[in-house]
């Protein structure tokens, strides 16, 4: 996402991204066949006439201009109203909200869950390379990267729920009913953490720089030091982009354990054919992840000042 | 400097067994209602959720019909859609980054913002609200996972049409008179390819674990069609009486993948090229 040079840059590539984003959510709607007017008479379970439909295509605005329709709903979602939901009226807003802590919840802690376990693997992996710690900790990576989260999932419910029976098989609000929701978003995006941190560190280590340090007698713990430091970024790069399929593995963790987060609030809606909470979904999901990115870009600079006097790599 | 690994005898041999190992299990793909003991549709009150025996050798489901026939057949699905998607973005992606990077301007501004946007969507997520609304099927969750799929190529076709536009064979190539087309196909495709085919060797494992996760829950590939994930989200309610109808599906779905993966991996040893995913 290396477009805008400066922060000011960075702010507006970000709002026309919003826009974009807004835009093809709100198309997302007409992806579906059939009229709107219909579709929401249909969730609702309203028997449809030929007044009726007429009448709920004037509240809804259908009858005005396709970039008019877009720009009261844009308008609206910047001031926070998403609309309502088709299925019991309640605003599409308030419902994401309350489903965000328990999605926040989840995300983060896999997330913690695969960082506590991929940084030491990856640092030790790339500094005994070819070794068997290395073998071992590659082929534990290897497979956490070749596993969908759903079959995780499934396997630790067969064989801690059904046959251990150590854990309860859907999620509730205790730490236990978290473990396996966890575990099944954490382990794959561990595997790829492992794989990326250990290549960023094993390219950082084949730097002049190092060697020359180790040469000279510099305290290897205080070359890894600055070999640390210097592959953080890429390594933010990383977990930055981790955030997008943090929130879309979140969709079926959430709908397979029954947590009730934003994930499974989409599903829900999906077979509902409950448009609006979709497109919120979307936008706030995306919202979410371009902006975890804009600040990590910002990070950069904070981790390496020389990056502001250049303007930042293209 | 460090030592890097040259595609060595043992990179090159490990990359032959692996094209080997993906080129059976396509083919079994392709083979699929040959080599199925029974029909994969038809169910029998007689025979429901049955351990594996030597009719049925991987069991039945809870509509008695045969786990191995539908994990069979599920690989046609499986295999052929991500394949076939993997085949359609490449194609796709790497054209539209391609034209970006020679002509520039407003056609490289209009694909490159565009690629922008597509990538501001988590894929996953973008992918699930389309084929969701779409409604299930599996050129819809194709399309669904493809939306977001091409970016990849256009992005990397775009940087490597930069990098070479100013090579003197390039230009040897136009001051001999060939047109725009010909120097992009004939005198630039082939010398950026290797990166390219990396990424898209890497991504059929990809594809597949994006389109069996949109089959499990419920608007990918939907019944009564085979698919490893819809076949696993549909036995997994039964797992205490019928274990082999989810074990049969996930094993055949770890193996395919993992088979790919590594031939991905070694492909990108074999070319030597630094595209890492």
């Amino acid at each position: 996402m290396a477009v805008g040079r400066t922060i000011g840059g960075r702010l507006i590539h970000l709002i026309w991204i919003m826009f974009a984003v807004s835009f093809l959510t709100f198309l997302l709607m007409f992806l579906a066949p059939g009229d709107a007017a219909a579709k929401k008479l249909n969730a609702q379970g309203v028997a449809v006439s030929e007044e009726v439909l007429e009448q709920t295509r004037v509240s809804m605005g259908l009858d005005r201009p396709f970039l008019v329709q877009y720009g009261e709903w844009a308008l609206r979602a910047l001031r926070g109203d998403l609309g309502a939901s088709y299925k019991d009226g309640f605003p599409v807003a308030d419902k994401l909200v309350r489903a965000l802590g328990r999605t926040a919840v989840l995300t983060l802690s896999s997330l913690s869950l695969a960082l506590l376990i991929a940084l030491p693997l990856s640092v030790l992996s790339a500094l005994k390379r070819d070794s068997v710690i290395d073998d071992v900790t590659r082929l534990f990576s290897f497979i956490g990267n070749s596993l969908p989260n759903f079959l995780i999932s499934v396997l630790l419910m067969y064989f801690l729920s059904v046959r251990l029976r150590v854990l309860p098989l859907t999620a509730n609000e205790s730490v236990q009913g978290l473990v396996m929701p966890c575990l099944a978003l954490s382990i794959p995006i561990c595997g790829r953490f492992i794989r990326q941190f250990r290549a960023a560190i094993l390219e950082e280590l084949g730097k002049p720089y190092v060697s020359g340090a180790i040469l000279r007698g510099v305290r290897r713990r205080y070359v890894l030091k600055s070999v640390l430091h210097n592959v953080s970024i890429p390594m933010l790069t990383i977990v930055g982009l981790s955030v997008g399929t943090l929130l879309g593995g979140s969709v079926v963790i959430e709908t397979i354990f029954r947590w009730p987060g934003l994930g499974k609030l989409a599903m829900d809606a999906i077979s509902n054919r409950d448009y609006p909470v979709i497109q919120g979904f979307v936008l706030l999901t995306s919202t979410v992840y371009v902006v975890i990115n804009l600040l990590i870009d910002l990070c950069y600079r904070w981790i390496d000042p020389r990056l502001n006097e250049s303007g930042g790599e293209a | 400097m460090m030592k890097r690994a040259k595609p060595s005898r043992r990179g090159r041999s490990r990359l032959r067994l692996f094209i080997v190992l993906a080129g059976l299990l396509i083919l079994v793909s392709l083979l699929a209602p040959l080599l199925c003991p029974n029909d994969p549709n038809a169910t029998s009150a007689a025979a429901m959720n049955r351990p594996p025996c030597a009719e049925y050798p991987f069991g039945t489901d809870r509509y008695g019909r045969c786990v191995c026939s539908r994990v069979l057949m599920g690989a046609r699905t499986s295999i052929f859609s991500a394949v076939v998607l993997v085949g359609v973005t490449f194609a796709v992606g790497t054209a539209l980054g391609m034209l970006a990077g020679w002509y520039g301007g407003i056609v490289d501004a209009l694909v490159m913002r565009l690629a922008d946007v597509m990538l501001a969507f988590p894929q996953m997520v973008l992918a699930i609200a389309v084929a969701g609304i779409l409604g299930g099927g599996m050129v819809n969750a194709m399309l669904a996972m493809g939306i977001t799929g091409w970016t990849l190529y256009a992005r990397l076709a775009r940087a490597q049409v930069l990098s070479l536009k100013e090579e003197p064979y390039v230009h040897a190539a136009r001051l001999s008179g060939l047109g725009g087309w010909r120097v992009l196909t004939g005198t630039l495709l082939p010398n950026m390819l290797g990166p390219l085919l990396v990424t898209a060797a890497t991504q059929i494992g990809v594809m597949m674990i994006g389109i069996a996760g949109l089959s499990f829950l419920g608007i990918g590939v939907v019944e009564p069609q085979a698919e490893w994930g819809s076949m696993i989200n549909a036995s997994r309610a039964y797992m205490q009486l019928a274990p082999w109808a989810v074990l049969a599906p996930a094993a055949a779905t770890i193996v395919t993948v993992m088979v790919f993966n590594c031939l991905g991996d070694s492909v990108r040893d074999a070319l030597d090229v630094g595209v890492e995913r």
